[in-house]
């Protein structure tokens, strides 16, 4: 079982968009997969058509008083499955710091999936904190969208640098372009040096399109209701990168 | 819906349609209105099923059904218990027959393994199906169940099976699901299945489940005929042994050969037991060509028997260890497997085809209805059973074999030579069969208790012919191996471990006769034996 993280410091950078295309594209490739929305916002949840409930909350699913495997929904799509949001995610760093080793937790808990699964993406909020750092932990490979500004990649040397101090196991980076604008200059011009530059950003950059924002309209990933378009083309363009990389 | 070959339990619910009723979406979508909707997801695609089990039906016995679902490349296998509970688990790249260790290791093998145990499964019937899916899908236009409509036809014959609806959750959505069944079982034509689709796949193609059964299950009556009786107990034992013939050549599993060659030896003790009911001569004549066919058979099994005990043995060898008895392994793997190529050139020979063919012909003729009364070995000329009932021939029959039993195993002592408790396993399993060939005609209550009281005392004169067998096995493959060089001698001293582990079962084994054959022997035993039927009755 790989895991991979959808994960930056900032927000509204498309990581959910992301999880939710990458994870719909793995299943398409007969991979199983599982999707956990930890995100207190439930977006990948919202998106999925599914209710932003587990029960006993998040405490139960980290304390490991209710199994994850009984929390999952399956989704529309075959092959895909959900580990809902709860509002209560909002404070799963609280909770995690109530247990022992809590950046080791998150992994210590997927574990038991691992003859369910071939992949798990974990959609994080934004911000640094206890649990993006038990996601660094327990992920293999953490994808990092960024918009092509010089404060966008200021944070992706700020996470390098904090990975570089992990001992023992340590993810593999994967940064890529998103909501590019072709229309700025600076975007094209920052999405066109760095992959050349860094071996960690793919080259592939989702573009800014109205066909992800229908996302939220059509509550499903951009590949199952407009599978020709550009923005379904980009994401099978960087699942395959992704997946080259990743497994 | 879950993963693709996620192990899952769900609990899916089927109906059967009436005919001619395959409901539109429509009619569905009128009938779960307004708390659900159902919409078509994609076009109808093609299935293949292969329904599994052994050849003698042991999961349908256990009250499951196996099916190997094959279409757009996946093979998966369903495994459905009678509550309805099921099982997936991929199964790409098993051929089939297969024992249920070469399965993926998973719920299903593990569920599959105490079962099957030493048999192979293989396809029962296959049909191809013409699969619709529908999402039901509730307010927020979640999908929470598929719907499945199956149009299936049996393979080859194409007989039409009755359409099938399948409501499957969504997993996590089980009390969704059920709902969505409830109301849809108040659509008039949609009826809970009553039995699994297997039976009217089988029924297609003139089968049904649990057609094929190692017992004499023969239904005797006390009036008729001994001659009809014996020939009507010989016919299905004829029938058993050709059923076993084609998986013994193929070597599907080791228990074709043990049951053809159970169907020779009761052959034989029926014409020895009760061959003089039948019209004179024809046991005599048949007798020695059943005899050669046992005889073929003897060789592969012993070494079946060798290699199915094997990891045990193995497993108990006290100096050595089990790698070093490989090369004693690979010996009998090897002989076997020459042993079982005299046995399929005997089976495939035009004697044993004579045989089959003759003998079916002689036993037909008997119970063939006659014109203008008695034919052939119709007339009742001196001897007992000749012209009696089968109920008298029953009771002449397992007295006598009783009293061989008691007289033989009453003069053994603990100085008496091995071939004595040889002699005596023979005449018990003579009894046994004698049992089996009239359970029809005894009291139910007595027959199980004696059969029990008999089984106890087999089993350890079984034991103590098996262990004789493999030492005199043992010793003379060490010669053989010896002769041929380059065997090792860490081998030959496992190999010696081994033959030092099975005298000493062996001496168990002959502690134990004593025992068991004065509980036999009992009064109570005598009386039991005595009441089985009612001509023995006081």
């Amino acid at each position: 079982m790989r895991t991979i993280a959808t994960y930056n410091i900032k927000g509204g950078v498309g990581k959910t968009a992301t999880a939710v295309n990458l994870g719909y594209l793995a299943s398409r490739d007969d991979l199983r997969v599982l999707l956990w929305d930890l995100d207190p916002q439930a977006a990948a949840t919202f998106l999925l058509r599914i209710k932003p409930r587990v029960k006993g909350g998040g405490s139960a699913l980290i304390k490991g008083s209710r199994e994850l495997d009984e929390a999952i929904r399956g989704t529309d799509f075959e092959g895909l499955d959900l580990l809902p949001a709860d509002f209560t995610f909002r404070n799963l760093d609280l909770m995690l710091d109530a247990t022992k080793k809590p950046t080791q937790r998150l992994a210590r808990l997927l574990r038991p999936l691992a003859g369910a699964y071939d992949m798990v993406f974990l959609d994080c909020p934004p911000g640094i904190s206890l649990l993006s750092e038990s996601v660094l932990h327990a992920a293999d490979t953490v994808l990092v969208p960024l918009i092509p500004t010089t404060l966008s990649i200021r944070t992706l040397e700020q996470l390098t640098e904090f990975l570089s101090g992990f001992a023992g196991h340590t993810p593999q980076l994967l940064a890529f372009f998103s909501m590019i604008d072709r229309r700025k200059r600076l975007h094209r011009e920052i999405a066109e040096r760095l992959p050349a530059e860094r071996p960690d950003v793919a080259k592939t950059a989702i573009p800014a399109l109205s066909q992800i924002e229908q996302m939220a309209v059509r509550r499903a990933p951009v590949p199952a209701f407009a599978p020709r378009g550009l923005a379904a083309r980009s994401y099978a363009s960087l699942w395959e990168e992704v997946r080259a990389r990743a497994l | 819906m879950t993963g693709v070959g996620v192990v899952v339990l769900t609990l899916p619910q089927d109906f059967v349609l009436g005919d001619g009723l395959e409901p539109a979406p429509e009619e569905l979508q009128a009938a779960l209105e307004p708390r659900f909707s159902v919409v078509r997801a994609g076009r109808s695609r093609t299935v293949r099923r292969t329904w599994l089990d052994t050849f003698d039906w042991r999961l349908h016995r256990a009250g499951l059904t196996l099916e190997l679902v094959t279409g757009r490349g996946h093979g998966q296998l369903v495994l459905t218990a009678a509550g309805g509970e099921r099982l997936t688990e991929p199964a790409n790249g098993v051929r089939w027959p297969a024992l249920a260790t070469a399965l993926p290791p998973g719920p299903v093998r593990a569920r599959l393994a105490d079962i099957t145990e030493e048999r192979a499964l293989l396809p029962a019937v296959r049909v191809v199906s013409s699969v619709a899916s529908l999402r039901a899908r509730n307010a927020d236009d979640k999908t929470v169940a598929w719907l499945t409509v199956d149009s299936s036809a049996a393979a080859p014959s194409r007989a039409r099976l009755p359409p099938r609806l399948t409501v499957a959750p969504v997993r996590g959505y089980q009390a969704q699901a059920d709902r969505i069944a409830a109301m849809l079982a108040r659509v008039s034509g949609v009826e809970p299945v009553r039995a699994p689709q297997l039976d009217a796949a089988l029924a297609a193609v003139g089968r049904h489940p649990g057609d094929y059964t190692g017992k004499i299950d023969v239904e005797l009556t006390a009036g008729m005929p001994a001659r009809l009786a014996v020939a009507a107990l010989l016919l299905r034992l004829l029938g058993t042994l050709e059923a076993n013939v084609a998986g013994t050549v193929r070597d599907t599993d080791t228990e074709f050969l043990h049951d053809l060659r159970v169907a020779v030896r009761r052959t034989r003790s029926a014409l020895k037991l009760a061959g003089s009911a039948l019209p004179g001569g024809l046991a005599a004549e048949f007798g020695p060509e059943f005899k050669w066919l046992g005889d073929a058979t003897t060789p592969t099994r012993d070494l079946d028997v060798y290699l199915l005990g094997y990891p045990e043995m193995a497993a108990s060898l006290s100096s050595a260890t089990p790698a070093e008895l490989a090369p004693f392994h690979d010996y009998l793997v090897a002989r076997r497997e020459q042993e079982r190529q005299r046995l399929v050139r005997a089976l495939r020979s035009r004697r044993f085809q004579t045989l089959a063919t003759s003998w079916r012909d002689a036993l037909t003729g008997l119970t063939a209805p006659r014109r203008g009364g008695p034919g052939k070995g119709g007339t009742a000329k001196g001897g007992t059973a000749k012209g009696g009932t089968a109920e008298k021939l029953a009771s002449v029959v397992i007295r006598k074999a009783h009293r061989r039993v008691l007289t033989l195993g009453g003069s053994i002592t603990d100085g008496s030579p091995s071939e004595r408790l040889h002699d005596l396993r023979k005449r018990c399993k003579e009894l046994r069969y004698a049992l089996e060939f009239f359970a029809s005609l005894c009291d139910p209550a007595g027959h199980q208790q004696a059969v029990r009281e008999l089984k106890d005392l087999q089993d350890v004169l079984g034991r103590f012919q098996d262990c004789q067998v493999q030492q005199h096995e043992i010793r003379q493959i060490a010669a053989a191996m010896g002769a041929a060089g380059q065997v090792p001698v860490t081998a030959l001293l496992a190999m010696g471990d081994l033959s030092a582990q099975i005298g000493r079962a062996e001496r168990r084994a002959r502690r134990q006769f004593a025992a068991r054959f004065g509980e036999f022997a009992s009064d109570a035993g005598r009386q039991r034996f005595r009441s089985l039927t009612p001509g023995g009755r006081p």
